[in-house]
């Protein structure tokens, strides 16, 4: 002969147990809805603010690919990359844009001198660096023309002495307009501006503005500019990464070594890196926090315990063994960790979502911690009704039906 | 008529120092449908005997054989199971549980003996009719009378269709009108057939017994 009970009564016990005693459930829960709420607030926020970093390069960033190439070893050694061979780079799978230029060095900038002349007090001549282009810049580089049009690869072909300028350049040089067929004077050299170009939105790529643009044919007859010492890929998202790798081989078959290629970091590894800064002290506090919940809940148990002596008498008369008195507390203090744990996982995303909208950030919560919260809930209530629930099963019936209740 | 107890040289003694005996050698046949009061002023050994006879505590010596099974040397899961389904419990105190509606605390009464849950509600209802209470089952036992209370727990008691009643000073948390009452529900079971043993101090209540065994100093006397 053996008492049974039945498992849905258990359940029945354990819910009017919580039930009848509210406000104090509350109290217990709220530990746990603390320490719950701050473990997933903490990784939330790490999480999402790693994505936001990296979301920004994955925007612009990642999607950016710059080759630094060296200076040939000597004066009229055959150029490390040759002009042509950008359009090797241009065929891969994955770039969406691909320009070369080279730059007048620093320091021996040509004057460049506007030809409308109406304030003869007024110095005209700027130092500006000259840019020898191919044709796909803007869409490297992402800017447009603000006016007129940029040079196509017929200016390239015939050696046309046109330019197209920098909105710093523009304005620095007075040429408000394109429409009058304006012409620019490098070191004498006479360049009918065709565009102005609108503001560059590569942030590596800003030098443009301030810079005189021609065709590299025309640069390299007019000003000796010489072979490309950069090239300025824009990819699809995604393949920065792989761009990157084959773009040297691409453009130097020979030597891709010498080449220097500046491509975004990658995103997966940016994203670990923040979010490991940011959870370590954050998550200790919310660890904390659990235990603090979890001692709270084994007090009140206990407490409990103690007030329902007379009850445990009672069911002990009415055929309860330990293990049902035990099982009642433990579940008890397990449903108010699971509560505890719910609660504050929801609390959790909500304030994710709140740190986020006030930053301006997309939200992004892993589903792992979210799902485990009430689980690790529960268990810090298995945890915490330990003691207590042995300490009810331990009970003598004849001494607790004495006890208070 | 089958036995309900038979207790042979019981003996009950707690360790103090000098140990105090609370039985002694103690014999006692309560037969199916008995009606017996044990009577005895405070430590005289009524409560020991009660815990005895209720299966709450173990005698350090003799027999005690409930409905013919010996129950001295079962273990306390065994005790603890033939309590639940064979032994009402009727306390001084009520012992009901103060958020549970009337109901749900007479349906506690065969929660760990495997009643069927089904009719669980309906069987409450029963027992509820038979104390006279099927009016209050929706009430909290805060709002009742004491005697309305000390119906409740005899319903729960009689919830398991137990072998016997077991009642610890049933009536001494109430006053006359309610005590009358209750005496009247036993005279009522007993005529039902219900075993029924009243421990108590009290004269007027054990006079309604058919039977009467006084207790002092841990000995029994029957008159």
């Amino acid at each position: 002969m053996r008492s049974r009970l039945d498992p849905r009564d258990l359940a029945g016990e354990v819910l009017a147990g919580i039930a009848v005693r509210p406000a104090r459930t509350v109290l217990t829960v709220l530990g746990t809805v603390l320490g719950i709420g701050a473990l997933v607030t903490t990784l939330g926020v790490a999480t999402t603010a790693g994505n936001q970093i990296a979301g920004r390069f994955d925007a612009a960033t990642a999607t950016e690919v710059t080759v630094d190439i060296p200076e040939p070893i000597a004066p009229g050694s055959p150029p490390v990359v040759a002009w042509e061979s950008l359009d090797d780079l241009a065929r891969l799978n994955g770039v969406e844009a691909a320009a070369a230029y080279v730059t007048t060095q620093p320091g021996k900038e040509p004057d460049v001198r506007a030809n409308t002349v109406r304030d003869p007090g007024r110095v005209l001549d700027r130092v500006l660096p000259v840019v020898g282009a191919t044709a796909d810049l803007p869409a490297a580089a992402r800017t447009t023309v603000a006016a007129g049009r940029f040079f196509d690869t017929g200016h390239i072909t015939r050696r046309d002495r046109v330019a197209v300028l920098g909105a710093q350049a523009a304005e620095q040089l007075g040429l408000t307009r394109i429409d009058n067929q304006p012409a620019v004077f490098v070191d004498g050299t006479p360049f009918t501006v065709v565009g102005v170009l609108a503001a560059v939105g590569r942030p590596d790529q800003q030098a443009l503005a301030g810079s005189v643009i021609v065709p590299w044919t025309a640069g390299a007859d007019a000003l000796h500019l010489g072979p490309a010492r950069t090239v300025v890929v824009t990819t699809a998202l995604g393949a920065a990464a792989l761009i990157a790798e084959q773009a040297p081989v691409a453009l130097s078959p020979n030597d891709p070594a010498a080449l220097t290629v500046n491509a975004p970091p990658d995103p997966a590894a940016l994203r670990t890196g923040v979010a490991d800064d940011i959870s370590g002290l954050l998550l200790i506090l919310g660890l904390v926090s659990l235990v603090v919940g979890g001692l709270g809940i084994a007090n009140v148990t206990l407490v409990t315990v103690m007030e329902r002596t007379a009850e445990i008498g009672l069911r002990r008369a009415l055929g309860a063994r330990r293990r049902h008195i035990a099982a009642q507390f433990l579940l008890e203090s397990a449903v108010i960790g699971l509560l505890g744990g719910v609660i504050g996982a929801s609390l959790g995303v909500v304030a994710v979502v709140l740190v986020s909208v006030g930053r301006g950030w997309t939200p992004v919560l892993s589903l792992a911690p979210v799902l485990a919260a009430p689980v690790a809930g529960a268990v810090v209530g298995l945890v915490a009704g330990l003691y207590p629930a042995l300490r009810s099963a331990r009970l003598q019936p004849v001494e607790a039906l004495r006890g208070p209740g | 008529m089958s036995a309900i107890i038979e207790l042979t040289g019981v003996g009950r003694t707690f360790a103090s120092d000098p140990p105090v005996p609370a039985l002694a050698d103690v014999d006692l046949l309560v037969h199916a449908g008995d009606y017996l009061s044990i009577v005895g002023p405070s430590g005289s050994g009524k409560s020991t005997l009660l815990n005895v006879l209720g299966l709450l505590d173990l005698p350090d010596s003799g027999s005690y054989e409930l409905e013919g099974v010996e129950t001295i040397g079962l273990g306390d899961g065994e005790r603890t199971a033939i309590r639940g389904a064979r032994i009402g419990f009727v306390f001084q105190s009520f012992h009901l549980l103060p958020h549970r509606d009337v109901t749900e605390n007479v349906m506690l009464g065969d929660l760990y003996t495997g009643g069927r849950r089904s009719d669980r509600r309906d069987r409450a209802r029963a027992a509820l009719d038979r104390v006279g209470l099927s009016h209050r089952t929706g009430f909290r036992p805060t709002h009742l009378s004491g005697g309305e209370r000390q119906r409740v727990a005899i319903a729960r008691a009689l919830l398991g269709d137990p072998a016997l009643l077991l009642c610890d000073e049933p009536t001494g948390n109430l006053d006359s009108t309610n005590t009358a009452a209750i005496l009247e529900l036993f005279d009522d079971l007993r005529r039902a057939g219900t075993t029924l043993v009243v421990i108590t101090h009290d004269d007027t209540v054990s006079r309604r017994a058919a039977r009467r065994v006084r207790i002092a100093d841990g000995r029994l006397s029957e008159r």
